[in-house]
C-alpha cells in the first residue's frame, strides 16, 4: 500500500457508513423492544419500567392459541413441504433432458418470484373452487405450497454435487431403489434437507400476505393478528410480542447455526439462497 | 432404464405443480373474464384502461422505481464496504438477520418511530423545524419499504462482488485508472449480475405491497398490490382484482424476460 494514509481515511468514512446502515436496521427493532417495558402505554414518552405488557400477552388465551396456531402450521407445512421438496429435487435431477429440466426448474420457481398477493389471491380462488373451506386447512395447504420450492433449491445442489458413481456403485452391490434412497442418497443431501427445511419453517412463521388471503374469519396466524391490531395503532402488548418474537428467532437461527457448523459447513449457505430467493414474505 | 413405471412416488411433487403453479395463474385468466354479477365479459379489461387504473399503475410504478433505486444507492456502497470487512461473513449474517424478523413487526415499529410524537419528529422539533406529518405520506411508505428491502439488495451484490477478481481492480489503478473510472468501468460492469438479481428481489415485490402502504401510508398511496387486495377482500370483484393480477404477472414476466435477455447479452 503506497498511500496508507489516504486508506486509513478512507476506512473512517467506511466504518461510519456501516455502521450507520446497522443502526437504521436495528434501531426499530430495539425501539419496539424498548417501550415494551413503557408503563405509559405509548411508543414516545417513557414513563416508566413495567412488565404489564409481558403478562397481558401470555394471560391472553386468545393469543395463545394464535401463537399455537402458527407454530402449528409453520411445523406441520414445512415438514410436508420439505417430504414433497425432495421428491422433487430428486424428480429435477431425474429428468435427462436439458429443456424439461428447465422447464421444470421455472415452474418450480413460479411460487418464489411470484408476489404475495398474486399467491394470496389466486389460492383463494383456488380453494374456493375446490369447495375447501378457509382456514386452518386452507392455510396448512397454502403454506406447504410456498414452502416446497425455496426448499427444492436447498437440497437441489446437494444432490447435483453428489457423485452418481455412489448410485451405481450401490446399486452394483445390490441394494434395492429404496436402500439407495435412504442409505446413499438421503444421508449425503441431509444438510440440505435441514436448511430446506429451516427455510420453509422461518417462511411459514413469517408468511403475511398468502394468510392473509386465505384465512377466514376464527382462524389467525401471528402476523395476521400483528397486522389487524397495528392497523387499529400503537398497542404496547404488540412491542412485547415482538420482543418475545425477536428473541424467539434469535434462538432459532443460533440452533440452525449451531446445527450447520457441527456439520461443517460454512455459513454462507443460508445467504445465498436467501439471495436467490430474494421476496420477502 | 430403472426410471419407467416406478417413478409413481414423483406423483405428489408433479400434483404440486399442477395444483398449486399452474392452476392458480389459469384461474386468476379465467376469473378476468368474469364482471361482479359473474357474466363473462372484457369489461374489466376495458376498464383496466381507463385513467383510475392507469394512474395507479403509473404510482404503482414510480414508487417501486423509487425504492429500488434507493435500496440500490444505499446497498452498493454497504455490500462493497461489507466485503472490505475482516470477519465479513458475521457481518454479512448481521444484515440478513432483521430479515428474519417479522415484517409487520418492523412495519409496526415505524407507526412509533415516525408518528407525531416520534423520535423524528422530536428531533425536528430540536431542529426547530417543529412537527411534521411523515406518517402517511409517500415519504414515509418509500422510506419503510426500502429499510424492509435493503438486505434483499445487499446480500446478490455482496455475492457478486465478493467472486469479483481483486487482481483487475490492482490492473486498472496500476494503468491509471481513477478511482472513480475503476468503479464505473471495472468493479460495476463485473458485478451488474448481482445488481441486477438485487433489483429484481425489490422491484417485483415494491410493485405489489399492500401491508406497508395500508400501515404506513395510510390509504395515500395506491399500488397494484393494494388495489388486487381490495378488490378481493373488501369490494368482492374478484374479476377487477384478477385483471389487475393478470397484468402484474405480465408485468412480471415481461420484466423477468427483459432482465433475464440481456443478462444473456451481457455475457455474450
Amino acid at each position: 500500500m503506497k498511500n496508507t494514509r489516504r486508506v486509513k481515511n478512507k476506512n473512517g468514512i467506511a466504518n461510519i457508513y456501516l455502521v450507520l446502515v446497522f443502526l437504521v436496521l436495528y434501531a426499530p427493532i430495539f425501539y419496539l423492544m424498548y417501550y415494551s417495558f413503557n408503563s405509559g402505554g405509548t411508543m414516545h414518552k417513557f414513563e416508566g419500567f413495567t412488565l404489564d405488557y409481558y403478562r397481558e400477552v401470555v394471560a391472553d388465551t386468545r393469543l395463545m392459541i394464535i401463537v399455537i396456531n402458527t407454530l402449528v402450521i409453520a411445523l406441520l407445512s414445512s415438514t410436508i413441504a420439505t417430504i414433497i421438496a425432495v421428491i422433487g429435487a430428486l424428480a429435477i435431477q431425474h429428468v435427462r433432458s436439458r429443456r424439461a429440466k428447465n422447464t421444470l426448474l421455472s415452474l418450480n420457481n413460479v411460487l418464489i418470484v411470484s408476489p404475495d398477493v398474486i399467491i394470496g389471491a389466486s389460492f383463494l380462488i383456488l380453494f374456493t373452487i375446490v369447495g375447501i373451506k378457509l382456514g386452518f386447512t386452507s392455510v396448512l395447504l397454502s403454506h406447504v405450497a410456498f414452502s416446497i420450492p425455496i426448499a427444492v433449491i436447498m437440497i437441489l445442489p446437494h444432490l447435483q454435487e453428489m457423485s452418481p458413481t455412489l448410485t451405481d456403485a450401490a446399486r452394483d452391490l445390490g441394494a434395492s431403489r429404496r436402500d439407495v434412497l435412504t442409505k446413499v442418497i438421503l444421508p449425503i443431501i441431509k444438510p440440505g434437507i435441514f436448511s430446506g427445511f429451516f427455510m420453509a419453517l422461518t417462511y411459514s412463521l413469517d408468511d403475511f400476505a398468502v394468510t392473509f388471503f386465505v384465512t377466514g374469519n376464527g382462524y389467525s396466524t401471528l402476523s395476521v393478528e400483528i397486522y389487524s391490531l397495528a392497523r387499529q395503532g400503537v398497542s404496547l402488548s404488540i412491542n412485547a410480542l415482538s420482543t418475545l418474537i425477536f428473541l424467539f428467532t434469535i434462538l432459532l437461527v443460533i440452533g440452525y447455526y449451531y446445527l450447520n457448523q457441527r456439520k461443517n459447513r460454512p455459513a454462507v449457505q443460508i445467504a445465498e439462497p436467501v439471495a436467490e430467493a430474494g421476496v420477502p414474505r | 432404464m430403472k426410471t419407467k413405471g416406478k417413478s409413481y412416488y414423483l406423483i405428489p411433487y408433479y400434483l404440486w405443480i399442477a395444483l398449486f403453479v399452474i392452476a392458480p395463474v389459469l384461474l386468476v385468466v379465467y376469473y378476468s373474464l368474469f364482471d361482479l354479477e359473474g357474466k363473462l365479459t372484457l369489461n374489466n379489461y376495458v376498464n383496466f384502461f381507463t385513467p383510475v387504473y392507469m394512474r395507479m399503475m403509473l404510482n404503482s410504478f414510480w414508487y417501486a422505481f423509487l425504492i429500488t433505486l434507493f435500496s440500490l444507492l444505499v446497498a452498493y456502497p454497504a455490500a462493497y464496504l461489507l466485503t472490505r470487512t475482516k470477519h465479513k461473513q458475521l457481518w454479512l449474517l448481521l444484515i440478513i438477520l432483521p430479515t428474519w424478523i417479522n415484517l409487520l413487526l418492523k412495519t409496526y415499529a415505524f407507526i412509533g418511530i415516525f408518528g407525531s410524537f416520534g423520535p423524528v419528529n422530536n428531533f425536528f422539533d430540536l431542529m426547530g423545524l417543529g412537527e411534521q406529518q411523515i406518517l402517511f405520506t409517500g415519504f414515509s411508505f418509500v422510506f419503510v419499504s426500502v429499510y424492509i428491502f435493503i438486505p434483499f439488495m445487499i446480500l446478490p451484490i455482496f455475492s457478486a462482488l465478493d467472486e469479483m477478481n481483486l487482481s483487475l481492480v490492482d490492473a486498472a489503478r496500476d494503468l491509471g485508472a481513477s478511482g472513480w473510472t475503476t468503479f464505473r468501468r471495472v468493479v460495476f460492469p463485473l458485478t451488474i449480475s448481482g445488481v441486477r438479481s438485487g433489483c429484481m428481489a425489490v422491484f417485483i415485490p415494491a410493485l405489489s405491497l399492500f401491508m406497508i402502504t395500508r400501515l404506513i401510508a395510510g390509504n395515500r398511496v395506491i399500488t397494484l398490490g393494494t388495489a388486487i387486495e381490495q378488490h378481493f377482500l373488501v369490494t368482492q370483484d374478484w374479476g377487477m382484482g384478477s385483471t389487475v393480477a393478470v397484468f402484474l404477472i405480465a408485468i412480471m414476466a415481461l420484466f423477468m424476460i427483459l432482465t433475464g435477455g440481456s443478462r444473456k447479452g451481457v455475457r455474450g
